[in-house]
């Protein structure tokens, strides 16, 4: 089982539109989309969901005002705020972590399991897809990733496949390192900004961290040549693998806007065709073969 | 007033926007809670006059005290301890520094200790007073680093906050016990998606919020529509220009080298104190 996880540490460089496009051109593999927070990819590739199931992904304390004599201990002993003034529990805060219901003297604090998200399994045109939804205001998106993926696993195992492609979230905490742990390639996705040079220095320190493979891709890189000429520099100077650089098209945002990945929308554009080359060298890289 | 600027959508523009306000405004703190990949500083350039690492309290186990009885496991809800026969092991970074363990512990053989997860930094760039957090590469968790940054909010001061990107824990942890909220968004389908999560999130908090369209002109009118009938105020729009986005690249605020934009930018945070005022 070969794993590639599509990840940028800055938001918004083009990390769906890429791993849209290469579920399109990979066909059979099993997708997963591990951004829980604001999943996306469901817009480009339509899934159809098979299966729901509930993510329980903490416990949530629960105060029975009939025994609760406002001591204020609990709210002294939580190291989350989560307690108010009023002796109530502030859900959002809550990290469920248990300590008022062991202190409370007066017993009156029980920890209830809440649903903080689905999982979905479901069907797209190009493959099977894991992925998930976290309601609004929920924490614990690094255990929901975690679940996604034991789902896409899973769906590897039924499908006679040869690759998970894993869409992962922005930054470099929780949530994007469970979705890198363990993958065989991370494919970084940058532009050519500032920031895009930065974060993309902490993603590669990230998956460098945790022993995973890291490629580069530079998105938008004629938006700023210079910058690019850096990134390139940079890449070479740590022996970093640069499969593609593509260039700004607005006919990306048609794609979108059109609810298709770019190479299925305009399979004749540039893009479509540096996306294509990426594909070959990240296929070539995790030595699947030509395909 | 505490202005924080969120999206859920990443590389709408929310840096952009809260740099440029800050400078627009003056006299403002500006703290960088995107402590996972904290970019202000890349747009403001300051002088960064000091760093101080943040801590969190992690378990000490006493191997002398302890009995292996497993109960510092069994209550710890983020299986971060794990008692074998032979030895309690503990993994750092699912710790969530509850302290819960040393009250489980029938022995009393865990105490706490500090664990270094990141830094904050200070430093300035003309009026604006610039604090952010940064987390060390390979730690989980930015929401204890957050609140260390939030903690030197000035309340007698105006204060603009750079969030970070997404709807869950790091974003709660910032947008908690702001006045305002403003959200940056993209008028395409993917940005009106997750402006219409973030949006959820917001209503759930009672935080009041409006909404910046930026690189208006791209994609499509639902984001509008969606405001509309929302009753969501659309408190600026930022137009697609190909120079605003080769001054970002290259770390330049747009605001100091196009005309208007200052004013537009002090108009907004005018704006969004006359809403929280109302």
């Amino acid at each position: 089982m070969k794993q590639l996880t599509i990840l940028s540490g800055k938001g918004g460089t083009g990390k769906t539109t890429i791993t849209a496009s290469l579920a399109f051109l990979a066909r059979k593999a099993v997708l997963a989309d591990c951004d829980v927070d604001a999943p996306d990819l469901h817009m480009l590739l339509h899934p159809e969901v098979i299966k729901t199931q509930e993510f329980k992904g903490s416990k949530l304390a629960v105060i029975d005002k009939t025994k609760c004599d406002n001591c204020g201990f609990c709210r002294e002993k939580c190291r989350f705020d989560a307690i108010t003034k009023a002796t109530e529990v502030d859900p959002i805060a809550c990290e469920g972590c248990g300590v008022c219901a062991a202190i409370c003297p007066a017993d009156a604090i029980t920890m209830i399991v809440r649903i903080s998200g689905y999982a979905y399994i479901s069907k797209t045109k190009y493959g099977l897809m894991a992925h998930a939804s976290l309601n609004p205001g929920e924490a614990n998106s690094g255990k929901l990733v975690t679940l996604v993926r034991q789902n896409a696993r899973i769906l590897f195992e039924k499908e006679n496949s040869d690759l998970i492609i894993i869409d992962g979230p922005p930054g470099i905490g929780c949530p994007v390192i469970a979705s890198v742990t363990g993958v065989d390639i991370g494919l970084v996705v940058t532009e050519p900004t500032m920031s895009g040079i930065h974060d993309l220095q902490r993603a590669l320190q990230l998956l460098a961290h945790f022993n995973v493979k890291s490629l580069v891709t530079v998105n938008m890189h004629d938006i700023n040549f210079d910058n690019t000429e850096k990134i390139l520099r940079f890449c070479e100077e740590n022996s970093i693998e640069v499969v593609g650089r593509i260039p700004f098209n607005p006919k990306v945002i048609e794609a979108m806007v059109n609810g298709k990945s770019i190479v299925e929308y305009a399979p004749e554009s540039d893009v479509a065709k540096e996306i294509e080359n990426i594909w070959k060298r990240c296929r070539a890289s995790l030595n699947l073969g030509n395909g | 007033m505490i202005v924080a600027v969120a999206s859920g959508k990443g590389g709408t523009g929310k840096t952009s926007v809260a740099v440029n306000m800050a400078l627009s405004v003056g006299n403002v703190q500006l703290l960088d809670c995107d402590v996972e990949e904290p970019n202000a500083h890349l747009l403001l350039h300051p002088n960064t006059h000091r760093t101080e690492p943040v801590y969190i309290l992690v378990p000490h186990i006493n191997e002398e005290l302890c009995l292996r009885c497993g109960e510092c496991a069994k209550f710890c809800q983020y299986n971060a301890l794990f008692a074998s026969p032979e030895k309690v092991l503990f993994f750092p970074e699912l710790c969530h520094s509850c302290g819960g363990c040393t009250l489980a512990c029938p022995r009393q053989a865990i105490t706490e200790e500090e664990r270094r997860i990141g830094a904050l930094k200070f430093g300035s760039a003309g009026e604006v007073e610039l604090i952010y957090g940064e987390l060390d590469v390979g730690e989980p968790m930015a929401v204890p680093l957050i609140k260390a940054v939030k903690k030197q909010i000035e309340n007698n001061r105006n204060v603009i906050i750079d969030a970070p990107v997404g709807t869950s824990c790091p974003v709660i942890e910032t947008v908690r016990e702001t006045d305002f909220c403003i959200l940056v968004t993209e008028p395409t389908p993917f940005g009106l998606h997750d402006l219409k999560i973030t949006v959820q999130v917001l209503r759930k908090m009672s935080v009041p919020f409006g909404v910046v369209v930026n690189r208006a002109g791209i994609g499509d009118k639902k984001v509008y529509t969606y405001c509309e009938e929302e009753k969501i105020p659309i408190l600026l729009e930022i137009p697609y220009q190909r120079r605003i986005a080769e001054l970002y690249s290259k770390g330049v605020p747009f605001s100091l080298e196009l005309s208007d934009w200052k004013e537009k930018f002090q108009t907004l945070f005018g704006e969004t104190k006359r809403l929280v005022e109302e």
